[in-house]
């Protein structure tokens, strides 16, 4: 079987349907007054799984994580989290932890005392207590800085605070808000991976909120891409970014063309789509029926070759238009092509090679193309 | 900008001229040798001498000291939760209402709060003494230490207690494993505040007051009425003293505190 993207790991158990969900949404809606933060949103998170909660700030992410964490209560609807119901338990007994956006760090404590603090809460017995410390502060690298307070730690050493406090008690699920926004790009990815190992070593369950799409797609097993309340899609990070199920989805993961038609015919399971003068469209009607409807059609940049040659099937998948900007960023670069219709499109391609002859240059007539299966068709 | 023209210079001391040269002139004449206020009869340290034997001050200040520890204590208490619920809760109705009663006997003149406590003393058949005292100065303490705690809270990272709670701690143990440590500065000054308030007080003590319960600022103004003796410049000069260590010992600390901080967040960065 083809497979969109690559694969990290065997570790699918959403498509197992004998597989219990670990943590269950179910109808869950919350209001604040008369504002909808959670819409009626159902949702099943797996066992050992890396799950991220993706979208734009006010999109009801965080709202969801609080309500799993039990800071806020739901409206209506129920969280079931390992079998149990969680209506009703208050945050100091659920067996999740959260590590805060702002990190959250106690000030008047060291760094010991910081992590120490929940095992306290539990009565655990003060050598083992020390123990546990010394284990979590040798997990984050952070042994040197054991007596420290945190006003004097550098932000990257706060987030490890942070994080070895949320990882103390070994929860069930960890939770993560944010975790990695107050860092600089390259500590942030740095962070990201130790995340994913750290969880792959301790084996636990991971809900991280992130309106970075790129963190998310890093880490997560899967993304759940949300906005107004509700999820519009779950899938893992390449079914997302290569099978979009919406134009919303289409446009919030990555640089996306989108070339809207009508559909025109279709034979022998291909679609054509009139987008425009001398330019169709020709994909694979996959399990749409689409016919006479308006319909978009959803590519990525670096899946639309530019070339100075007519390409063969002219107007097919293809359409001349005009190079109108150019940006060269290294590993790759990247063209705008305006085509007759005014609409621009976006085509990347990689730097394979240190020279080329004769490049592209500004205000050439060029011919953009692509397969007609490197892109998806939007059903709305 | 950063010159000493005489404007400067004689703005500068004109006004704190203005500020200070009475209290000097209190400090001075309470060394004076004269038993006549006003004229100077040469260096003597004869009148702290007399205060110590002078048992009505004495025990003016006693009542004085009892009062501002009890008041101050019971204030932060009070002040303190109502800072509290005021912040926290913010939904219910009438809060605007609430927080701006909370500030109100700040600009209440004192005669007015004192002539109602009095009568409320009165109607509840409550012997005037040292408890009515303590009670008057609560009332009108309290609501310094509010506004104070109130600020503090305002700018309060409430994650903090969310952390604490999500780490297992119950919401009693939240408030007073983290929640109190970390405004616990506010408080303090809080408590200072109110006891610095209540040793200087006349007006409201004077309402409240009854046998047996007179406070150092009642002993002086009474005493004054008979005339100015350099005993009292010696206690004013020893009142002004306290104030004056206290204030310098809590900047002195907080400055510390802040430069320590500074250097500590410094060397943080810098090791990246």
């Amino acid at each position: 079987m083809k497979s969109l993207g690559s694969i990290r790991r065997s570790f699918a158990p959403w498509t197992d349907p004998s597989a219990k969900p670990y943590i269950s949404f179910r109808n869950v809606t919350k209001k604040f007054g008369t504002f909808v933060a959670v819409d009626d949103l159902s949702l099943d998170i797996y066992h050992r799984e890396f799950f991220a909660l993706l979208g734009a700030s006010g999109c009801g992410k965080s709202t969801l994580l609080r309500m799993l964490a039990g800071f806020e209560q739901p409206t209506s609807g129920e969280i079931i989290l390992d079998g149990v119901n969680m209506a009703g338990t208050p945050p100091y007994r659920r067996p999740v932890n959260m590590m805060f956006q702002s990190y959250a760090l106690f000030p008047h404590m060291t760094v010991e005392k910081n992590i120490a603090f929940g095992l306290k809460q539990d009565g655990m017995p003060k050598n083992e207590i020390a123990e546990r410390v010394a284990q979590m502060l040798k997990l984050v690298k952070l042994e040197k800085f054991a007596t420290r307070k945190p006003h004097q730690l550098s932000g990257g050493q706060r987030q490890r605070v942070a994080l070895a406090r949320s990882l103390a008690k070994r929860p069930k699920v960890l939770l993560l808000d944010e975790p990695l926004g107050a860092l600089d790009k390259k500590l942030r990815e740095e962070t990201q991976f130790e995340l994913m190992d750290l969880q792959q070593d301790l084996g636990l369950t991971f809900v991280i909120v992130t309106h970075d799409q790129e963190e998310a797609m890093t880490m997560a097993d899967r993304i759940a891409v949300m906005s107004a309340g509700k999820v519009n899609q779950v899938a893992t990070p390449a079914e997302i970014y290569e099978a979009p199920n919406s134009r919303f989805v289409a446009d919030f993961i990555g640089d996306v063309n989108i070339f809207d038609g009508l559909v025109t015919s279709s034979a022998n399971g291909m679609l054509d789509i009139a987008v425009g003068e001398g330019f169709t469209i020709r994909t694979p009607i996959g399990n749409m029926d689409v016919r006479g409807a308006a319909r978009g059609f959803a590519i990525r940049p670096e899946k639309i070759r530019v070339s100075r040659e007519v390409p063969p099937d002219a107007g097919i998948n293809s359409v001349k238009g005009e190079m109108w900007d150019i940006a060269y960023l290294g590993d790759m670069t990247v063209y705008i092509v305006k085509l007759p219709n005014g609409q621009t499109v976006k085509a990347s391609s990689l730097n394979a090679q240190r020279s080329v002859e004769n490049p592209l240059g500004y205000d050439e007539d060029v011919w953009i193309s692509f397969d007609g299966d490197a892109g998806v068709l939007l059903k709305d | 900008m950063n010159r000493w023209t005489s404007f400067n210079k004689f703005s500068i001391t004109l006004g704190f001229g203005f500020l200070y040269l009475p209290i000097l002139l209190l400090i001075v004449y309470s060394f004076n040798e004269s038993k006549l206020v006003t004229v100077w009869g040469g260096f003597s340290t004869r009148w702290y001498a007399s205060l110590l034997e002078n048992q009505a001050l004495k025990d003016a200040a006693w009542v004085t000291a009892r009062v501002a520890f009890t008041s101050a204590t019971i204030a932060t208490v009070l002040g303190t939760l109502a800072a509290l619920a005021l912040t926290r809760y913010t939904k219910f109705r009438g809060r605007f209402l609430f927080s701006g009663m909370i500030f109100a006997p700040l600009v209440m003149p004192d005669v007015i709060t004192g002539l109602s406590l009095l009568l409320f003393f009165v109607a509840v058949n409550l012997d005037r003494g040292i408890v009515t005292v303590i009670l008057a100065h609560i009332t009108f303490s309290m609501c310094y230490v509010a506004v104070v705690v109130q600020s503090r809270l305002l700018s309060f990272d409430r994650s903090i207690e969310e952390a604490a709670m999500d780490l297992g701690a119950t919401p009693t143990r939240t408030f007073l494993q983290v929640t109190l440590p970390v405004i616990a500065p506010a408080v303090v000054s809080g408590w200072m505040l109110a006891f610095t308030l209540s040793l200087d007080d006349l007006v409201i003590s004077s309402f409240a007051s009854g046998p047996g319960a007179t406070t150092l600022p009642m002993k002086i103004y009474s005493q004054v009425r008979l005339g100015v003796t350099p005993e009292i410049n010696a206690v004013s000069t020893i009142l002004v003293t306290i104030v004056t260590i206290g204030v310098i010992t809590a900047s002195i600390i907080t400055k510390r505190r802040e430069v320590q901080r500074q250097r500590d967040e410094q060397a943080a960065f810098a090791q990246g």
